[in-house]
């Protein structure tokens, strides 16, 4: 009886671990096509910026390559991608976005391209604080067909867990004001992009990619 | 007797705690290393200097194969069009031919950019 017991909690140990880790999943997203498609290579475009932020289209496009490389793709080189870009004339996010896919796929030989809007980058300044928020936008598009593949979106700030200390009403306002002139400057941002990208473009997550053939876990899902 | 039982049944789901802990718990073991890639790409976007930007990249190539860790996706690409901006054609070759063995998927690519280099056009 026992022994029995002992057999039972031992192949049951393994679920456990199964269900606790991989719980949360409803899959609400339709995968037919990405499944279908099979994409091995991801062709990142330059960032489309719809904040004020100049600098949010490279801060982006600099932190994209990890959550994809990991999540089992490769990555064309964005900066080298940017260059060939720029020789050939298109320095305009907008323009690159409106190119033929076919065309994309004849220079890069991709098999998908990541179409990414930048919805909001940078400090917002409210009576009582400060917070740098990054909200982006993805679109992975099969590159032979122009089929959609996968749409997501993912956001980042850096006041995440609400940790307001006390102090008062004055203390909270010149709290907000310091951290203001931190976070004007760029590079307050670009953490909290990274973050949002790797919310953004990691596979396993609710909704997200699925891994791609460099991954372990690819065809998993 | 039962009491050893118990106790080994406890050992049992004590372990299994230990496991899900350690399961969910631990950073997971990452594809590449990542040192400096995405930070230079970074640099190289702002406009800064190519010849730090080199320094730092074969750096960190050392770091990566010093860990024994793999150099990931556009690495060695990046760090050939820093040496071609610099003037380093036969280096950014190699860098190039590197990207190519590791990823086989960046061929139709490398082969477009070493086909313009050949005809003495700018990548």
């Amino acid at each position: 009886m026992m022994q029995r017991f002992l057999k039972l909690a031992a192949c049951l140990a393994p679920l456990v671990l199964a269900v606790g880790c991989a719980s949360n999943k409803p899959a609400a997203y339709d995968y037919t096509a990405f499944k279908a498609a099979k994409p091995r290579s991801i062709l990142v475009l330059p960032p489309l910026n719809n904040s004020p932020e100049v600098n949010a289209g490279n801060s982006v496009y600099a932190q994209v390559t990890y959550p994809l490389a990991e999540a089992g793709y490769y990555v064309l080189p964005v900066g080298l991608v940017g260059e060939t870009f720029k020789q050939n004339g298109m320095t305009v996010a907008a323009d690159i976005h409106a190119l033929p896919p076919a065309k994309l796929q004849e220079i890069f030989g991709a098999d998908a391209g990541m179409y990414i809007t930048i919805a909001k980058y940078g400090a917002t300044y409210t009576v009582l604080d400060s917070v740098v928020v990054v909200s982006v936008e993805a679109k992975l598009v099969d590159l032979k067909t122009g089929t959609v593949l996968w749409t997501g979106s993912a956001s980042a700030s850096n006041n995440e867990g609400g940790n307001n200390g006390g102090g008062g009403l004055i203390g909270a306002l010149v709290a907000a004001a310091v951290k203001q002139i931190i976070n004007s400057t760029t590079d307050q941002s670009h953490p909290v992009a990274g973050v949002a990208s790797v919310r953004l473009l990691s596979a396993g997550y609710n909704n997200g990619l699925l891994y791609g053939p460099r991954s372990d876990k690819y065809g998993t899902q | 007797m039962q009491i050893t039982i118990i106790k080994r049944a406890g050992m049992v789901l004590a372990l299994a705690g230990a496991a899900f802990l350690t399961g969910c718990a631990s950073p997971p073991k990452t594809l590449y290393g990542w040192d400096g890639y995405q930070p230079q790409v970074y640099q190289h976007f702002k406009g800064e200097s190519p010849d730090q930007q080199i320094a730092e990249m074969e750096k960190s190539l050392q770091t990566i194969s010093a860990r024994g860790a793999s150099v990931p996706p556009g690495f060695h690409a990046h760090l050939g069009m820093l040496y071609s901006i610099t003037g380093k054609q036969d280096q950014m070759v190699t860098q190039f031919e590197d990207e190519k063995k590791l990823f086989p998927e960046s061929a139709a690519y490398m082969d477009f950019l070493l086909a313009k280099v050949k005809k003495g056009e700018k990548i």
